[in-house]
């Protein structure tokens, strides 16, 4: 792959459908609708090039050289008066085991939201162009290597964020779209000033001679790389790391949605449309649990180390919490929304075990979450597509009506559930045989496992009620099988949930020599740092 | 009296040519009485060349009009690149202003007064440039009154509207009784140093012990005359009304061009005379008054109220009006970190802001011609009968939030920078919460145009070419210098050094 810049292509291919579809009358909806598949599928394909082309063996995660597909150059230089220094900040896109899975799952969702958007009836340009700017801030998310541009990416998505569910949302779509950007931008000033900390606090080499500040990710996860008097480092006896930390933290904790951060999330999915509660639960909760490993981890082992216990103990509150909440659900979106809440709760438990075990469980549950979740939006859309309601108990005796969309909802459901041979098994064991083995979190692990049986206890509740029992002859016309286009987004998900419950080790073979070098990163310097730091 | 004249006024050239071309409008005034159109044409090209010289002069740092009589060099004006960094602000912003108001209806239904208009424009560039050299008290006197004073009759101009006068009143009340008190405090520290010339008070300062009581006394009488020019809270009671009785040209030109002669003379003022050394780019001042504190303080005090205030207007304008008051206390962060890095943040903020509020400004202007209205009920839907007008809006007033990829980012980064560099976590705390709290009233007015029914039909909007390169000016650098920003930073850079004794 030499000379290809395959990520930035990866990343920008969406703002050329941008641009493309600006460029189109409003009246080509179709036109539009196709070029947007096209620019997604593009994106499938270049996916899979980074996957075949990707070495199993190079670890990444804090150097550089055992990046793949790197692309550097310098973005910003300025030089500056001597007391201001040179302020630099470099185009630097990197992958690795934990950012490829990522990529496949955002690829992955990306398309199948495109022709899940088919539907979309009102302002299809807007809608198109917006939603492939979204694409570009994911994409850019999981590859920027630099802290400026990480955040760069991570603002961008905001802006399309609140404009589709406030345009193209439902009843209460204002309030809903408001509220998650004020969460997040909440979450994210917080980061920018920890950005900036650590900006003042590490300091690079260039290739002349002199020394500079930097934003470079990597940079910043070399203890030797701080300076003495740097208020985030750790040779400063008087530093803010834990101060820094925490509100890095929150910032990430936001989008994941950690409790008790977590409200906006059930208003923002409620009321978002089908395909954008797709992206959402798909992608963009997944950011906040890569943003922890690929910055908050690396950056402050020495911290990570110390809090572990809590994060171990707001992802069991996440999970039981999320649960309970599921179970007391009458809508069907906020059943599942609120399920998500909960199994998102398994990655950060299984993060903060810091075992191999446990992290490699952890992202492989943010990519079987991704395609989980993805498909039981999807179910809850095609049912109210066709009944205009969402209301659990409106329904009964679907599985007779609709056969084939019936066989999908419980693979989707008994993979959410964990049910051996679907790929939300092997994730949560993995989580649970991780955590289990680090000795403080072992009685929050066990609590941890009720998680489990509670959600079998809502999803197979909900299972009955929906689609068991008496059938409400409201619904005689309208709620028909499945179409072909419903086919297109089940089918593949369908497959990948499948393949990767039998053969996880497709998944995990590419992110294991990333969780090595990571935990092994994390334990050195987890030591390392609190020692110079005394 | 002025030894080398000749020199003095080649130094002064933009502010020449600024005056002659005051002198030239009245002229073409009385001489083209059918047709006024030729008026602004005229203003234009004078305020091309001046730029053209504020833009050559940025590298000279000279003092002139030394008064000979005193036993030093010290002179009325002061040039040097600082200065001309916020001359060129001014200029553009001043180039921008006179196509803003050729192009408002509000202007054009008064058409045979446009010469007065543009005179009084005119009078207002003149002072506030003055202002921005102005090194002596007398000299700083005079010029904040030449602006206050066209300002004051520009705000009612109109006399469409009871509130236009209102405004005008409230002003001219208001401005009076600040410019009386800080001719006051001028008047207590020419009792103290015996002089008015900004370096001798600051040798002054340094030799000689000073009564505390009466320094501070007279640093808050100045800094409130100066504080009701930048509307810093709690001098910013004016503020809301004029701009939203004004007409919107002038408003634009009072939030902006205004309010950069306003932070040019606070710095000035405050840099000459109450800097004891600079360490590093650091500025370590004179003891006996906790500038750093106070500024801090009136900052905070200016964003919070600005932005909470905005969130519950329903006129734009009025928005926008308290909007800029947060903005104001944003810049002055960066004048109370008492640094260099503060003061490039300072200066990098005014070009960017320049940028997104005449921006904004420029859109309510257009969509106000053709609806009548500045309430935001009236906007509902609008972005779907001009997608251009909504897509700029969109970007103008996501860079006045702050965010990425705008230039607006780029200038609340440097103030953030600045403050992490000097240790002010907790002001940059509120600094960025603020940020969030602002997020909620712009978002507001795209939450009209874009997602909002209307009760009433849409009204359609027509955007002329002129109007679209207008604003395509002001767009296309607020989204390049949001991602590439170096060219931004280096200018203002470059742009830095104060004289200083």
């Amino acid at each position: 792959m030499n000379g290809i810049p395959i990520l930035s292509l990866i990343t920008f291919l969406p703002v050329i459908g941008m641009i493309l579809i600006l460029f189109m009358p409003s009246k080509m909806a179709r036109e539009i609708k196709i070029t947007s598949l096209i620019i997604t599928f593009l994106q499938i394909i270049l996916a899979a090039i980074l996957l075949s082309n990707f070495n199993y063996s190079a670890g990444g995660i804090y150097e550089a050289s055992s990046f793949q597909f790197v692309e550097k150059f310098q973005w910003i230089k300025i030089t500056g008066l001597s007391w201001i220094g040179t302020v630099k900040v470099d185009y630097f896109l990197g992958a690795d085991g934990i950012s490829l899975p990522m990529l496949l799952l955002t690829a992955l969702v990306s398309f199948i939201a495109v022709i899940s958007s088919w539907s979309i009836n009102k302002s299809v340009k807007g809608f198109f162009a917006l939603f492939l700017l979204l694409d570009t801030g994911m994409m850019g998310v999981f590859v920027a290597l630099d802290f400026f541009l990480f955040y760069v990416f991570w603002e961008l998505m905001l802006l399309p964020m609140y404009f589709l569910i406030g345009i193209w949302g439902g009843p209460r779509k204002e309030y809903a779209a408001i509220k998650f950007f004020i969460y997040t931008l909440f979450g994210s000033v917080f980061m920018l000033l920890v950005m900036i900390a650590l900006y003042f606090s590490a300091s690079e080499t260039l290739a002349d001679g002199t020394t500079v500040f930097t934003f470079n990710l990597l940079t910043l996860m070399d203890p030797t790389n701080y300076t003495t008097n740097g208020i985030l480092s750790p040779l400063n006896p008087n530093n803010y790391r834990l101060a820094a930390y925490i509100a890095l933290f929150v910032g990430f904790a936001i989008k994941i949605p950690m409790f008790p951060f977590h409200t906006w999330l059930p208003d923002a999915h409620v009321e978002a449309p089908t395909p954008i509660s797709v992206i959402l639960a798909g992608v963009l909760l997944k950011m906040g649990t890569y943003g922890i490993l690929r910055i908050s981890f690396p950056i402050f082992p020495e911290i990570t180390k110390d809090l572990s216990y809590y994060i171990a103990l707001f992802g069991v509150i996440n999970i039981i919490y999320g649960a309970l909440v599921a179970l007391a659900q009458k809508d069907f979106k906020k059943l599942i929304a609120y399920s998500s809440v909960s199994h998102m709760g398994y990655v950060l438990l299984g993060m903060a075990s810091m075992s191999t075990t446990g992290i490699t469980g952890a992202i492989f549950q943010m990519f079987n979450h991704g395609t989980i979740t993805a498909m039981l939006f999807l179910i809850v859309g095609v049912i109210y597509d066709r009944a205009h309601t969402r209301d659990i108990n409106s329904f009964g005796g679907l599985a007779n009506k609709m056969p084939v969309y019936t066989f999908f909802v419980t693979i989707a459901f008994f993979a959410a559930i964990g049910l051996p041979s679907l790929s939300g098994f092997i994730s949560e064991a993995l989580v649970f045989v991780g955590a289990f083995g680090v000795e403080e979190i072992r009685v929050l692990t066990m609590i941890g496992t009720l998680g489990i049986l509670l959600g079998a206890a809502y999803m197979l509740w909900t299972l009955q009620r929906i689609f068991f029992g008496e059938f409400n002859k409201k619904w005689d016309d309208v709620l028909t099988d499945i179409t072909f286009r419903e086919y297109a987004m089940f089918i593949p998900l369908t497959i990948i949930i499948v393949f990767l419950g039998i053969y996880p080790s497709a998944m995990l073979d590419i992110m294991n020599a990333s969780v090595n070098s990571l935990v092994e990163f994390l334990a050195k310097n987890a030591q390392g740092f609190t020692l110079s730091g005394m | 009296m002025f030894e080398n004249l000749l020199t003095d006024i080649s130094l002064i050239l933009p502010e020449v040519i600024v005056s002659v071309t005051l002198l030239l409008l009245v002229l073409v005034d009385l001489i083209f009485n059918k047709d006024k159109s030729i008026i602004p044409f005229v203003g234009l090209i004078g305020l091309f060349f001046a730029l053209y010289f504020a833009i050559n002069g940025l590298n000279i740092n000279s003092t002139a009009f030394v008064v000979s009589a005193a036993n030093n060099d010290y002179g009325l004006l002061t040039i040097d690149s600082f200065g001309s960094y916020f001359k060129v602000i001014i200029l553009i912003t001043s180039i921008l202003i006179i196509l803003f108001a050729k192009n408002s209806l509000e202007i054009k239904n008064v058409s045979e007064r446009s010469g007065e208009f543009y005179t009084l424009i005119f009078g207002m560039i003149l002072g506030m440039m003055f202002m921005i050299s102005a090194s002596d008290l007398i000299m700083i006197y005079l010029s904040v009154e030449l602006l206050s004073l066209s300002s004051y009759v520009l705000a009612g101009f109109t006399k469409l509207r009871d509130r236009d006068t209102e405004a005008s009143l409230k002003y001219l009340v208001y401005g009076a009784a600040s410019s009386g008190i800080m001719l006051f405090g001028i008047s207590i520290i020419y009792g103290l140093t015996g002089n008015t010339n900004l370096f001798i008070i600051n040798d002054v300062f340094k030799s000689t012990s000073i009564n505390v009581l009466a320094y501070t006394f007279s640093i808050i009488l100045i800094f409130t005359g100066i504080g009701f020019k930048i509307s810093a809270v709690p001098f910013h009671f004016w503020t809301p009304d004029v701009y939203e009785g004004a007409p919107i040209s002038v408003t634009a030109f009072l939030s902006v061009a205004s309010k950069a002669a306003g932070f040019a003379l606070l710095i000035r003022f405050f840099k000459t005379t109450f800097l004891l050394k600079e360490v590093s780019g650091s500025w370590i001042l004179l003891e006996g008054f906790d500038w750093q504190s106070f500024l801090i303080i009136i900052s905070i005090l200016t964003m919070t109220l600005g932005n909470f205030a905005a969130l519950w207007q329903d006129n734009v304008k009025r928005m926008l009006a308290y909007s800029s008051i947060a903005h104001a206390g944003y810049m002055l962060l960066g004048i109370a970190v008492l640094s260099d890095q503060g003061l490039l943040a300072v200066m990098i903020y005014f070009l960017v802001y320049l940028l997104m509020n005449i921006g904004a400004f420029y859109i309510v202007m257009v969509i106000s011609n053709q609806i009548n209205s500045e309430n935001l009920n009236d906007y509902n839907k609008l972005g779907y009968a001009s997608p251009f007008l909504g897509v700029s809006l969109t970007v103008f007033l996501i860079s006045l939030t702050g965010l990425p990829p705008t230039a607006g980012f780029i200038s609340k980064l440097y103030i953030f920078i600045s403050l992490i560099d000097a240790n002010m976590i907790f002001v940059a705390v509120i600094a960025v919460l603020n940020s969030v709290v602002s997020l909620y009233y712009y978002i507001r007015i795209l939450k009209h145009m874009f997602i909002n029914e209307s009760e009433n039909e849409v009204p359609q909007l027509k955007v002329a070419a002129n109007e679209i390169v207008f604003i395509l000016i002001l767009l296309v650098p607020t989204l390049v210098l949001g991602i590439y920003f170096s060219p931004l930073v280096d200018f203002a850079q470059n742009c830095l050094a104060i004289l200083v004794n």
